[in-house]
């Protein structure tokens, strides 16, 4: 158990290390190098979780889709890889009350325990038991979610285009 | 006596000595690496060595024949040793701290992967549940690596090589997933050994029990991301020789090479593991039980064996490939994927769906027909593209 714990630690510093080169790099690219690293933090907490299919598509979707993504889009817009990114700008006071409430909101709900929040699930595995889940259960929320992603990317190809 | 069971004794024996669990964990972990590490070396430098002999023999060459004797058989150790003892550079301009990352993310994103390849019934590193999933999800980290390497070396040729290798391996990764969810949803599982174990049958008493063949669709399209993911020709657009010098690893030179040079035969490997796992049956073939050896560790060398045979010719064919078709465009590349590859991995993904459900395997070879049809159909009925001559209005 306690080495657990020592892994947990190390775990939660390695990323907690990564997002914040990830909000204080001077350097997008630097940023979003950082990112990774960040989503593969997150990604073993959830092995450790025993959630390793959500692990999986976590590193995925996130680390092999959205950030390369996002590296594609910064190595084509000229010049944004050498100019120095502003760190803080005018709203730093109200971000910041923000970033308190969610932290006050995060120790309350992991002390005093939401119902939703308490006691992971053991499970043998988590794979077939979430397709299920998707496809029976929540197959109105997900239904929902595919429309709005599908309504998200036509609006992005309206857009992008000139004509 | 499997694999498991002899850690399991080496566990019980050093239990018994009061010596606490983390020791021999940590003595496994490193031997494991270590043979892992050990195999990938002796492997990729084979692959050189054999790529060069078959480009030679494929252009009427002989190819490396000096060095060791027999048809140049030490060529690859010998380029080893030369890239090893290389003076170390790294570009003025460069960011240094990605630029040393980069091959360490490469190299150990496909070392990973290897942790779930099926060798023999019952020698695997780790039989994880996600196994398949975690195998892609793992890979798709190499370009993470490659785009580091690009924009990192502060050279035009390789931010280039490293923008076409990040469209290439996002377009490409969308039909590879979905081609491999054909075998998982017959097997019903995505454990490596478990998908091995699934294959044991036999088709209408003839066929072995693979998938490729109620999956031949899923297969081809699983081949051709591969090649892709891979970055082989007709595929080879982000290090295209001709256009961009060597693409994204123009920059480095002697050791961080080598890294790069390393995990890309290492990375072929993989991705031929991963079809001969999925789709030609893993370990499975004929074996017989050789005098003076138990029955299972008989069966256990053949399945090594069988294993082997399977990965390398498809690494044959990779390279066979390569030496013969020429490269696509980048237009025509990324048309392929999206509106060739991914409507095909759609269909074979409700066709299959729908026998699973309607319950008869011997349909699922109707489907695939099916599928192969349309497709020839729908080539077939495309309209020819118009030539617009010079002054002419469109």
């Amino acid at each position: 158990m306690t080495l657990k714990l020592g892994i947990f630690y190390f775990l939660a510093a390695f990323t907690l290390w990564a997002a914040a080169v990830v909000v204080l790099g001077k350097n997008i690219v630097r940023s979003a190098v950082a990112l990774i690293f960040g989503f593969c933090g997150m990604a073993a907490l959830y092995v450790l979780l025993d959630a390793e299919f959500l692990a999986a598509v976590q590193v995925l979707i996130y680390v092999g889709g959205i950030t390369i993504l996002l590296l594609f889009a910064i190595m084509l817009t000229s010049r944004i890889g050498v100019t120095t990114a502003r760190v803080v700008n005018d709203q730093v006071i109200l971000s910041a009350i923000a970033a308190i409430g969610l932290l006050v909101g995060l120790i309350y709900a992991s002390t005093s325990g939401i119902p939703a929040m308490s006691g992971p699930p053991r499970l043998p595995e988590t794979a077939p038991f979430l397709g299920r889940a998707l496809l029976t259960t929540y197959a109105l929320p997900f239904e929902a979610v595919s429309v709005l992603l599908l309504a998200a990317m036509v609006g992005a190809i309206v857009l992008a285009r000139k004509e | 006596m499997t694999f498991a069971s002899l850690v399991e004794r080496f566990y019980a024996a050093l239990a018994a000595w009061g010596i606490p669990w983390i020791v021999p964990t940590l003595i496994v972990m490193v031997i494991v690496v270590s043979v892992v590490l050990a195999y990938i070396s002796v492997a990729a430098m084979f692959m050189i060595w054999w790529e060069r002999k078959i480009s030679a023999h494929i252009q009427v060459r002989y190819g490396p024949m000096r060095v060791g004797g027999w048809h140049g058989w030490a060529q690859s150790i010998a380029d080893g040793i030369k890239l090893l003892l290389k003076e170390d550079l790294i570009p003025t301009g460069a960011d240094k701290v990605v630029f040393v990352l980069a091959p360490m993310v490469v190299f150990g994103a496909t070392v990973a992967a290897y942790v779930t390849i099926p060798w023999a019934p019952g020698l695997i590193v780790r039989d994880l549940n996600i196994g398949i999933l975690y195998m892609v999800s793992i890979s798709s980290l190499v370009v993470v690596g490659i785009i580091m390497a690009g924009w990192s070396s502060n050279n035009k040729y390789a931010t280039l090589g490293a923008l076409r290798s990040a469209a290439q391996a996002v377009s490409y990764e969308v039909p590879l997933v979905l081609s491999l969810l054909g075998p998982v949803m017959i097997a019903g599982t995505m454990s490596m050994g478990k998908l091995v174990e699934a294959q044991s049958g036999r088709w209408f008493g003839v066929l072995p029990g693979w998938f490729v063949f109620p999956q031949i669709v899923a297969f081809l399209t699983y081949f051709t991301c591969a090649l892709a993911e891979c970055n082989r020709l007709p595929f080879d657009i982000p290090e295209a020789e001709s256009e961009l010098v060597a693409g994204f690893h123009v920059e480095y030179s002697g050791m961080r090479f080598a890294m790069f040079f390393l995990a890309e035969y290492a990375n072929m490997f993989v991705v031929s593991a991963i079809a001969t796992t999925l789709f030609l049956g893993g370990w499975h073939g004929p074996w017989i039980p050789l005098p003076g050896l138990p029955r299972d560790v008989a069966h256990g060398l053949f399945g090594l064996v069988w294993f082997q045979v399977k990965c390398y010719f498809l690494i044959f064919v990779m390279m066979w490939l390569r030496w013969t078709l020429a490269r696509l465009r980048v237009d025509q590349l990324m048309g392929f994927a999206w509106k060739v590859l991914l409507p095909i991995a759609f269909a074979n993904l409700i066709v299959t769906g729908l026998v699973l459900i309607l319950g008869k395997h011997a349909l699922l070879y109707v489907g695939g027909i099916a599928i192969l049809l349309l497709v020839a159909i729908l080539l077939a009925a495309r309209p020819a593209a118009r030539t617009v001559r010079v002054g002419e209005r469109t």
